[in-house]
């Protein structure tokens, strides 16, 4: 085994591209588990840990620009504001000592079904920037990035740069179901964010699938209910015919499988309990601060 | 590979380090540091906890390359490092004191009487909070890094805090019951 060290993203690329089967390592969390478990013996270690600026991120106008290797611990302190979902969704990863290692490049490498941060991710909209030495830097849309269990879509010499993410517009919540509030693989999540500048509803479910998915028919369902009834407008209460019909057809986008963590009937049904909390909970947050702004004014 | 890096406050380096060797079996193998212990090798349990960088992390999930040129704290260095952060200035702990760690100054391990520990670790041994020993390690290093943020911690931060290191002997009250202490004994400057 070779541990190859770049100082900068260039070198990265550079390594990647001479040796497209080496494996990036940053938090390592994934990795070495592997490795200490004579799963995986990569002929190559690609060591991010020294590329400053996978650690950073940056705030703009509509999107953050979320470093690969920003630790889950500062995105659960610093960006509660601006990504809300995530934020939740770092909270429930692991232990803190995993959370000051791991980060979202990492679950987005591993492209576990079962990676926290893919519902907070689909649900708030997201791309992910690659790049390669060859080719540069492209954007692939969060939606078309996850491509079978444990795979994505990047190319073999391919590394995750950032990813960008929308600022939250409005509530957003995360919701996942373990045995216990730490050191949980999730049985099931579902992330669910509210976007009242589009007036629509994005939602992300983890573990309940081959790969996280969207429940899109559950999401044109409800923005349709939601126009037709003037929600947006009124902030009255969302219907609770309506918000059934949506947990059903968020439980009825779920394709799982039954493992040692759960059944495939369990998760279906806590995904549609999950999708009715989570709609519930972020529909208050808008009307609450719908009131709050009709009371200043 | 050669790994050369600070560990307990002083320059190290390890040699014939296989590429994909964990921190945690340098500390311990090629270091005679087996303060950290080895249990899940999958960062479920905690007991390898040490301080990368000030941060605590699972050594066994953090590859020995990656340590090149970093600061590493391990249960060892515990009682300086805590001394050092009260104190001022320190000149750390050399790897054959860490590596006799146990019966410098004599301490006993039931009372801690005699030997210099960590106020976190006095805190252990007053409260009980220690049956068969092998999470304590971890548990200290995470505990001494709780208080040093947070000086006045709720039981909710404590759980937090801990919620990486699993104990299978006590059922967790008598450790909180001791960084309780710890933070007590803390704030009264004792």
């Amino acid at each position: 085994m070779d541990f190859l060290r770049p100082a900068s993203w260039e070198e990265a690329l550079a390594a990647k591209a001479e040796h497209p089967t080496a494996v990036p390592i940053a938090g390592g969390t994934d990795v070495m588990v592997e490795i200490n478990f004579d799963h995986r013996r990569p002929e190559y270690l690609l060591d991010l840990n020294r590329v400053g600026e996978l650690h950073e991120w940056e705030a703009g106008e509509d999107t953050v620009r979320l470093g690969a290797s920003v630790p889950y611990t500062a995105i659960m302190e610093r960006l509660r504001a601006e990504l809300p979902g995530l934020a939740l969704a770092a909270h429930t990863v692991a232990s803190p000592q995993i959370r000051n290692r791991g980060g979202v490049g990492g679950n987005l490498g591993t492209a576990s079904p079962a990676g926290d941060a893919h519902p907070a991710l689909l649900a708030a909209g997201a791309e992910v920037e690659v790049a390669s030495a060859a080719r540069g830097t492209r954007m692939i849309p969060i939606d078309a990035f996850y491509t079978g269990v444990k795979r994505n879509a990047l190319q073999p010499d391919e590394l995750i740069r950032a990813v960008h993410i929308a600022k939250a517009d409005g509530p957003q919540q995360y919701s996942k179901v373990g045995t216990r509030n730490a050191m949980v693989i999730a049985v099931c999540a579902f992330g669910l964010a509210l976007h009242p500048a589009t007036r629509t509803v994005r939602t992300g479910i983890g573990s309940a699938a081959p790969t996280p998915v969207r429940a899109t028919a559950a999401e044109e369902f409800l923005n349709a209910a939601l126009e037709e009834g003037g929600f947006w407008d009124n902030g009255k209460i969302i219907t609770p015919s309506a918000v059934k019909r949506f947990a059903d057809l968020c439980a009825a986008a779920c394709n799982p499988i039954d493992d040692v963590r759960g059944t495939a009937g369990y998760r279906r049904h806590a995904i549609g309990v999950l999708a009715r909390r989570t709609l519930t909970w972020t529909w208050e947050s808008y009307r609450d601060a719908r009131r709050t702004t009709e009371g200043a004014a | 590979m050669r790994v050369n890096f600070t560990v307990n406050g002083r320059p190290q380096q390890a040699d014939d380090v296989w590429e994909g060797e964990s921190l945690l079996y340098v500390l311990r193998e090629r270091l005679g540091l087996p303060g950290s212990k080895n249990a899940c090798e999958q960062g479920e349990c905690g007991s390898c906890t040490v301080r990368l960088d000030g941060v605590p992390v699972c050594s066994c999930l953090v590859a020995a390359g990656q340590a090149e040129g970093r600061d590493v704290v391990t249960v060892e260095g515990l009682a300086d490092y805590a001394r050092q952060r009260t104190q001022g200035e320190g000149e750390g702990t050399s790897l054959d004191a860490a590596q006799r760690w146990q019966a410098a100054g004599g301490t006993d391990s039931r009372t801690g009487e005699g030997g210099a520990l960590a106020p976190i670790q006095q805190a252990f041994i007053d409260a009980g909070a220690v049956q068969c020993g092998f999470c304590t390690p971890g548990l200290l290093v995470a505990s001494d890094e709780l208080l040093e943020r947070n000086p006045n911690p709720s039981d909710a931060d404590i759980r937090e805090a801990l919620s990486g290191n699993l104990c299978r002997c006590t059922g967790y009250e008598k450790i909180m019951d001791a960084v309780r202490l710890a933070a007590a004994r803390q704030s009264e400057g004792v």
